[in-house]
């Protein structure tokens, strides 16, 4: 039901459930769900349309593929059996039983180049039908096996809404700042590529050397921002999984390949796009399973030498994540990916859910295990400014993805940064920029609009600018003859002499071509990492990529963070003028008296409550409440123990009345009667955050009503349920500081020098 | 973050890997500029064209060679495409890439293009690969229809 019906319903007073009409107005069932329909390709992993693994060869060539002869394959069969299925390991790998594949995958004493040199013998339906038969928990263990690069990483987008290039500049630089690997921008109007991609370009190399960046747009386009050198890769190389779809796709596998070679040959990284859902959404699915269609693009993917793929669904992933199992099929295709030796992108880009718990628990999938590129793209910019139509996790998640990684000691590819840091590397970018603009002619970026990228959070915060002259520049730019030297130059002349040799060293790096290899991506200092020399070596505990050493450190250094050692200032003090110690305590004599047995820190290590309650305006609120009763109270000190029923305890033994109230230090307060266990009691108020003084009188007033043999109302505290969360590491604090006074010794007669105001 | 780089080397190090570190002295552009003569020294007091900061194909081999070895032979095939690549100019090379989409060409205007890939280019790989997909569009119906 939806959230207008439950809530009509309960407008009109009918007698629907209350809890219901609330779950109904909750974010995930703001969602879209719906049962598998195999013949419109609405089935994730499993339809009864798939076909059957099979493969037949025939003189060195493949005859049948999954059920089909060599005269029936489509363009896509063509492709795949002609160039991405290794028929030397073929025979071998179709005869091996998917089950017994699917258990290699988890068996930490199967190496990776095991499983691939099989797999890359594997039909499409026997891809499928090998991580059909794994859970979840089972394909993360596969992916952090599989994974091509040991080190894990992350994508960045970096785009606004108003195309201001002052702000892409500053968030790209924040962005290479918080350590992402690759950035990518796209455009909402096509002709500021150009100038979009300089800004990423420059914003990133100002802040990080080595930040892989590219603009996506049309293909032919893309590859011509390429040349001019403004990107160095491309991943928007889309394919798709049925003939009828990739054709609408307005290109074939062949094509695809060739494009793959011009970028390799000026130099370009790419990686093509795949994922589940495309088909069904172009209504091409041909009643199969999404997990088949994407087998098959991710065979095409590998036959045309494509060093890797983003998927994981990208921008169709609400469409698998409406149907039953659709967040373990993208796992699933992250899974076969990283089988096939490709780098793997692994989605968790576009917006998936609305309920940050359903996003959170899809993205652990990814996280845990680590892909190449946990995201592709984390939107480094907030949910306005998203020219992908809005990411999945943005800006505003920042802080929450860092302390998941410092929760879980797991690298999401994302370093925490201090405010001061990123805004100066912001305001750098965005000056370099306004360098560059000056000294090629460009619509002038005026201090006002550099100080405001600096301290920007979204394009609101950014003056206009005049989009139809910056356009036009980007026009003269991209027909123009100025290339990468000229923005050199005009970064040196200019005095950004870092961000000048950054950018050079990436047309050097360009020359080299390192980083065309699988997974390839640069570590600081322009260090390559890949598949080459950076291979994931996981065999089980102890191997493979951990998260330990200066990564770890740097990782945890949340900005939030602070020093334990501090914690309880507020709470330390000069000790109680007016309260002293007589002698040791005995047993009282009169039937009048109450015992206030306080911890052994109160009113001298430690001189406040964990509220900040004064513990000399504590002693007098309970002494006050019992006065209140015509009952006198007794202070005593209690040595041995910092536990507050041992200290209610101990004051019970020495009370007349056999009534006390035991007081810790951080304000924790019992009332224990003689002969109870000390563990039992009659009022215990562990919310000690929540006590006021007014509530501390009402205990002492309570103690007495007890001692008279009364049987008061006990004494109301308010709930708070995050008081806990929010002090337990000062209550920890609190505690062990009075433990460090224990001292084994009786308890002690205090004198308290006050006068009850009754 | 990547900030570091992880212990312990693939297992199939590649000597030669990455070319930059091993191969700084002999690298050059694919203008032929010498990677070392690409410095910001040279940059800021010559004229540098983008062909200064074009992979050659000679590299574009030797990168090839290092993902057949690491097991990788279709990238290694991808990599050897485009090292023929480098020598078709940037407005050529986005044509060629146009007539290949599906329903722009005729069977012979592709063997025309494999004929002057191999001619005029001596890519004789990416030519091949153009005669098999112009076989693959005819049998599929995704040669150029004359009708439309």
């Amino acid at each position: 039901m939806t959230t207008t019906a439950a809530a009509d319903r309960s407008v009109n007073g009918n007698a629907g459930s209350r809890r219901f009409s609330i779950l109904a107005g909750r974010d995930i069932n703001r969602e879209t769900y719906v049962e598998e329909w195999a013949e419109a390709g609405l089935t994730v992993a499993d339809s009864p349309y798939d076909p059957q693994p099979s493969l037949r060869i025939v003189d060195g060539e493949v005859v049948e593929m999954d059920g089909k002869d060599r005269a029936d394959f489509d363009a896509l069969d063509r492709f795949i059996a002609d160039h991405a299925i290794d028929l030397a390991v073929a025979e071998e790998a179709m005869a091996t039983p998917s089950h017994q594949m699917a258990r290699m995958l988890v068996d930490i004493n199967v190496p990776q180049p095991t499983i691939r040199r099989l797999a890359d013998g594997c039909t499409p339906a026997k891809l499928c039908e090998i991580v059909r038969h794994m859970n979840v928990l089972e394909m993360m263990m596969g992916l952090g096996k599989m994974r091509v690069r040991k080190t894990p990483a992350n994508q960045a987008h970096v785009t606004n809404w108003r195309e201001n290039p002052a702000l892409l500049a500053a968030d790209a630089a924040e962005a290479a700042l918080r350590g992402f690997a690759e950035i990518e921008t796209t455009v909402r109007v096509a002709r500021a590529a150009p100038l979009n991609a300089l800004a990423i370009l420059v914003g990133s190399q100002t802040s990080r050397g080595g930040v892989l960046t590219q603009c996506a747009v049309e293909e032919a386009f893309g590859l011509r921002l390429g040349i001019k050198g403004l990107t160095s890769y491309a991943e928007t190389l889309s394919v798709y999984g049925s003939e009828r779809s990739f054709v609408d796709g307005d290109d074939t596998p062949w094509s695809k390949a060739f494009l793959a070679s011009a970028y390799a040959s000026r130099g370009i990284k790419i990686r093509f796009t795949s994922g589940t859902g495309s088909e069904a959404l172009m209504g091409y699915a041909e009643r199969c399973s999404m997990l088949y269609l994407e087998a098959r693009c991710l065979l095409i993917t590998k036959g045309a030498g494509s060093q890797g793929v983003q998927n994981g669904s990208i921008s169709c992933i609400a469409l698998p994540e409406a149907l039953p199992g659709g967040v373990r099929g993208v796992l699933a295709e992250n899974l076969l990916a990283s089988m096939l030796g490709l780098e793997c992108a692994s989605g968790n880009d576009a917006l998936a859910s609305h309920s940050a718990l359903r996003k959170t628990a899809k993205l652990m999938l990814q996280m845990i295990p680590g892909t190449d590129f946990i995201c592709s793209g984390y939107s480094a910019i907030p949910k306005q400014d998203n020219m992908f139509g809005g990411g999945n996790f943005d800006a505003e998640d920042f802080d929450d993805w860092t302390v998941i990684q410092r929760d879980m000691q797991v690298n999401g590819g994302i370093r925490p940064v201090r405010e001061e840091e990123a805004v100066a590397a912001r305001r750098q970018a965005a000056q370099a920029l306004q360098a560059i603009y000056a000294e090629l002619d460009f619509p002038p970026i005026g201090d006002e609009e550099v100080e405001a990228a600096a301290l920007a959070h979204s394009s609101e915060d950014m003056p206009e600018r005049d989009m139809v002259a910056d356009l036009a520049a980007a026009d003269r730019f991209l027909e123009g003859t100025a290339n990468l030297s000229d923005v050199v130059r005009a970064l040196h002349r200019s005095g950004f002499e870092q961000a000048a040799a950054n950018l050079l060293e990436m047309g050097r790096q360009r020359v080299a071509g390192d980083y065309l290899q699988p997974s390839a991506i640069f570590a600081d200092g322009f260090n390559v990492i890949s598949a080459i020399n950076d291979n994931n070596d996981y065999t089980g505990p102890g191997t493979g990529y951990r998260l330990e050493g200066e990564t770890w450190d740097a990782l945890q250094r949340i900005p939030q963070q602070k020093s334990p050692r501090d914690f309880i200032d507020a709470q330390v003090g000069e000790p109680l003028p007016n309260l002293a110690e007589i002698s040791t305590a005995k047993v009282g004599a009169s039937a009048n008296e109450i015992v206030v047995a306080v911890g052994p820190a109160y009113g001298t290590s430690l001189v406040k409550t964990i509220g900040e309650l004064d513990h000399e305006e504590v002693l007098e609120a309970l002494l006050t409440g019992v006065a209140e009763e015509e009952f006198y109270g007794r202070v005593v000190r209690v040595y041995h123990s910092a536990d507050c029923a041992a200290i209610g305890h101990a004051g019970a033994r020495l009370s007349g009345s056999g009534i006390a109230v035991g007081l810790q230090s951080r304000g924790t307060t019992v009332i224990q009667k003689r002969g109870l266990a000390p563990l039992n009691n009659l009022e215990l108020f562990p919310q000690s955050p929540s006590l006021t003084l007014e509530i501390y009188q009402a205990i002492g007033r309570n103690a007495a009503r007890y001692a008279k043999g009364l049987s008061p109302l006990p004494v109301g505290v308010k709930v708070d349920n995050g008081a806990r969360l929010r002090l337990i590491v000062k209550t920890a604090l609190l505690h062990r500081r009075e433990i460090e006074d224990i001292e084994e010794k009786a308890p002690q007669e205090l004198y308290f020098r006050w006068e009850p105001d009754v | 973050m990547t900030d570091e780089r992880s212990e312990g080397q693939g297992t199939t190090p590649n000597g030669d890997y990455p070319l930059y570190a091993n191969g700084d002295d002999t690298l050059a552009a694919a203008s032929g500029r010498p990677l070392r003569d690409l410095s910001l020294q040279k940059t800021l007091s010559e004229d540098i064209s983008s062909e200064d900061y074009s992979i050659s194909a000679e590299t574009l081999r030797a990168q090839a060679e290092i993902a057949r070895d690491a097991g990788y032979p279709q990238l290694a095939q991808n990599l050897e495409r485009a090292s023929e690549l480098t020598a078709v100019p940037n407005e050529t090379l986005l044509e060629m890439y146009e007539m290949l989409r599906p329903g722009r060409c005729s069977f012979e205007e592709y063997q025309a293009l494999a004929e002057r890939l191999r001619d005029e280019f001596s890519a004789a790989a990416t030519a091949a690969f153009v005669e098999e997909a112009a076989a693959v569009y005819q049998e599929r119906g995704l040669l150029r229809r004359e009708l439309e």
